[in-house]
């Protein structure tokens, strides 16, 4: 009996363990011939699913713009096969209906249907999306950093006992909210309000990069928190017998005592606003295009997935999954250097 | 003097952004709770999505993030009690610990990506199997972190009474740590599964979301989460009022369960 249970016990862990490692498996292999046919040029390169001749690769590039609007067509066409099932041969008319006017402007997407020719190619790059990432999650560090900071000392210092105590409790609440409410508030309310006051669009980087920030103060404030709570009182008072004030206490005792939990709790922070799909997806424009301001719409890697995935086979698909194991690797790196650098567990 | 201007100046910025933040918060909850009682009626909980109600997506969300429990609980525990009653200390045991660390906070739309790969491409369309699949490997890192988390704060003492009386390892474990331990890993549950309840991300292509009552979970799955997605980016204004009646459902129920699982927790605490 007692050798059953190791077994048992034995056997769980083996399958966490392969379900952890079989993600980057199934991803690498289903992202395999993307690696091949872009190498890592895919990184740098801000053109998607982009019709090139395979002569003259640099004459089309104008085409970039035109994309989305088929994307658009064929949301359209799939949603309405998603309904009934039933009408999938007239869902899938509507598509090439769809199609006929505008023919004479772009051809992107018709010939790879027909298959036979091979004089062109459709070049996928990730360019966009990533540099997107990357831009609206420095957007939302910027914002959240300091605010959150500001919460966890209002938070351990300077609040009363009485005010402290519900809203520690309101903001760990607020950090198990889920995202998708975060994102709607962004696309109804957030986002007109910021076009009203900076102009452009109410989907925009600047939208995304921000909502992102609300959606991780909560979390981060919680986790500076408790790295600044563990500050032991002797220190602090200390410094005050010293006749230091609070701010010097806090600049010269708290944060260096807590520092490691605090760039901890900003890095885990960071790999989530990294990661996050749902909050952004709603304001962040989805479209494949570099911003040349703030507030225009552009792309990010979760939001590329999310949008694109089910409507993508062959070489588009195979290009989601380079992206999401991208995606996948960063956060890994940036979430184990965390661990191991910042967040070691003394439990054991 | 300047000493305690700066001091002055500086605790007071900080509370300001703290105003900041807790205004932020605020104006997210109290658009939620205005938009959503608008459209909240005993109407929507009464019928399917495809009579403008949510019926079928708060069951459907709820068994799917229940079976993934059902799957998840016991393998998660198992793993973590082998972590730490027998594995501990070995390698195999700090590589699985760290593994499922990062696990945890890995982008959920990436295992979405993951499950569509092994599960749905496969198949040929969206099933409920898969989001159960997908949040199942979302809630495993968790499990098996609070076990492991839960069965290290158990006195050595413990164990060691339950041996010396002669009682095997597996019997120590089953009635004397795990028993010690219950609130603990209970509470983990429940903040588990009311994390799961909550993802979208992963369920985006894996179960869909269908606008009728179903419970065959081999086909496309009705999936709240999912719903509001769709409905809050619909031109039609009764659409997006529904979704943030649904909405606002979906944060009570995340809220609540929340809320029980502090009250456990600090029920253990006052002991």
């Amino acid at each position: 009996m007692d050798k059953i249970f190791v077994h048992l016990a034995k056997m769980s862990t083996a399958i966490v363990f392969m379900v952890l490692i079989g993600t980057v498996i199934s991803l690498y292999i289903n992202a395999r011939p993307a690696i091949k046919e872009f190498g890592s040029y895919f990184l740098i390169d801000p053109r998607w699913g982009v019709e090139i001749e395979l002569e003259s690769v640099t004459d089309n590039i104008e085409q970039l713009g035109q994309q989305p609007e088929m994307k658009d067509l064929s949301e359209d066409a799939i949603s309405e096969i998603d309904v009934e099932e039933d009408n999938f041969s007239y869902g899938l008319d509507d598509f090439e209906d769809d199609f006929v006017p505008m023919e004479d402007e772009t051809d992107t997407g018709q010939s790879e249907l027909e298959g036979t020719s091979k004089t062109t190619k459709e070049v996928y790059g990730g360019a966009v999306p990533i540099v997107g990432t990357i831009f609206s999650t420095i957007i939302a560090l910027l914002f959240a950093v300091p605010i959150s900071m500001g919460i966890a000392v209002f938070l351990s210092e300077i609040a009363k006992p009485i005010i402290a105590a519900p809203v520690g409790v309101a903001i760990e609440l607020l950090a198990a909210i889920p995202s998708i409410i975060y994102g709607m508030w962004g696309l109804f309310y957030f986002g007109p309000f910021l076009a009203s006051i900076f102009g452009g669009n109410s989907v925009s980087l600047l939208v995304g990069g921000l909502v992102l920030g609300v959606m991780i103060i909560p979390f981060m404030a919680a986790l500076s928190r408790d790295a600044i709570n563990t500050t032991p009182d002797i220190l602090k008072e200390a410094a005050y017998a010293l006749g230091a004030t609070k701010t010097e206490v806090i600049k010269d005792v708290i944060f260096p005592y807590a520092k490691k939990g605090i760039i901890g709790s900003i890095i885990v922070s960071l790999g989530r606003a990294l990661g996050e799909t749902m909050a952004v997806a709603f304001v962040i424009g989805g479209v494949y295009q570099f911003v040349h301001k703030v507030t225009d719409p552009t792309n990010s890697i979760p939001v590329a997935l999310a949008n694109n995935f089910s409507e993508s086979s062959g070489m588009s698909l195979s290009v989601l999954f380079y992206l999401a194991l991208i995606l996948f690797v960063v956060s890994f790196i940036i979430i184990f250097s965390a661990k191991y650098f910042f967040l070691r567990r003394g439990s054991y | 003097m300047s000493r305690l201007i700066i001091n002055k100046i500086v605790l007071g910025l900080s509370s300001l952004s703290g105003v900041i933040g807790l205004f932020f918060l605020l104006w997210i909850l109290v658009s939620l709770v205005v938009k959503g009682f608008a459209g909240l009626s005993p109407y929507i909980f009464t019928h399917d999505l495809i009579d403008h109600g949510i019926r079928n997506l708060i069951m459907g969300q709820f068994m799917l993030a229940a079976l993934a429990t059902v799957f998840g609980v016991p393998l998660g525990i198992l793993a973590g009690i082998y972590l730490q009653e027998y594995g501990n200390g070995t390698r195999y045991a700090e590589i699985i610990r760290d593994l499922s660390d990062v696990m945890m906070s890995a982008p959920s739309i990436v295992i979405g990506t993951f499950v569509y790969a092994i599960y749905v491409i496969p198949v040929g369309h969206t099933a409920g199997w898969a989001g159960v699949l997908a949040l199942f490997i979302m809630m495993l890192p968790i499990v098996v972190r609070t076990t492991d988390d839960m069965l290290s704060l158990v006195p050595v003492e413990l164990r060691e009474a339950g041996i010396a009386i002669g009682a095997s390892k597996y019997h120590v474990i089953l009635h004397i740590i795990l028993r010690s331990a219950k609130v603990g890993i209970v509470t983990g549950l429940i903040l588990a599964f009311a994390r799961i309840v909550g993802e979208t991300a992963p369920l985006l292509y894996t179960s869909g979301s269908s606008i009728f009552w179903s419970t065959d979970l081999s086909s496309t799955f009705p999936s709240m989460t999912v719903s509001i997605y769709n409905l809050a980016t619909q031109p039609e204004q009764d659409m997006v009022d529904l979704a943030w009646a649904a909405a606002l459902v979906l944060t009570v129920m995340v809220l609540i369960l929340n809320l029980i699982g502090r009250y456990l927790i600090r029920d253990k605490q006052a002991k």
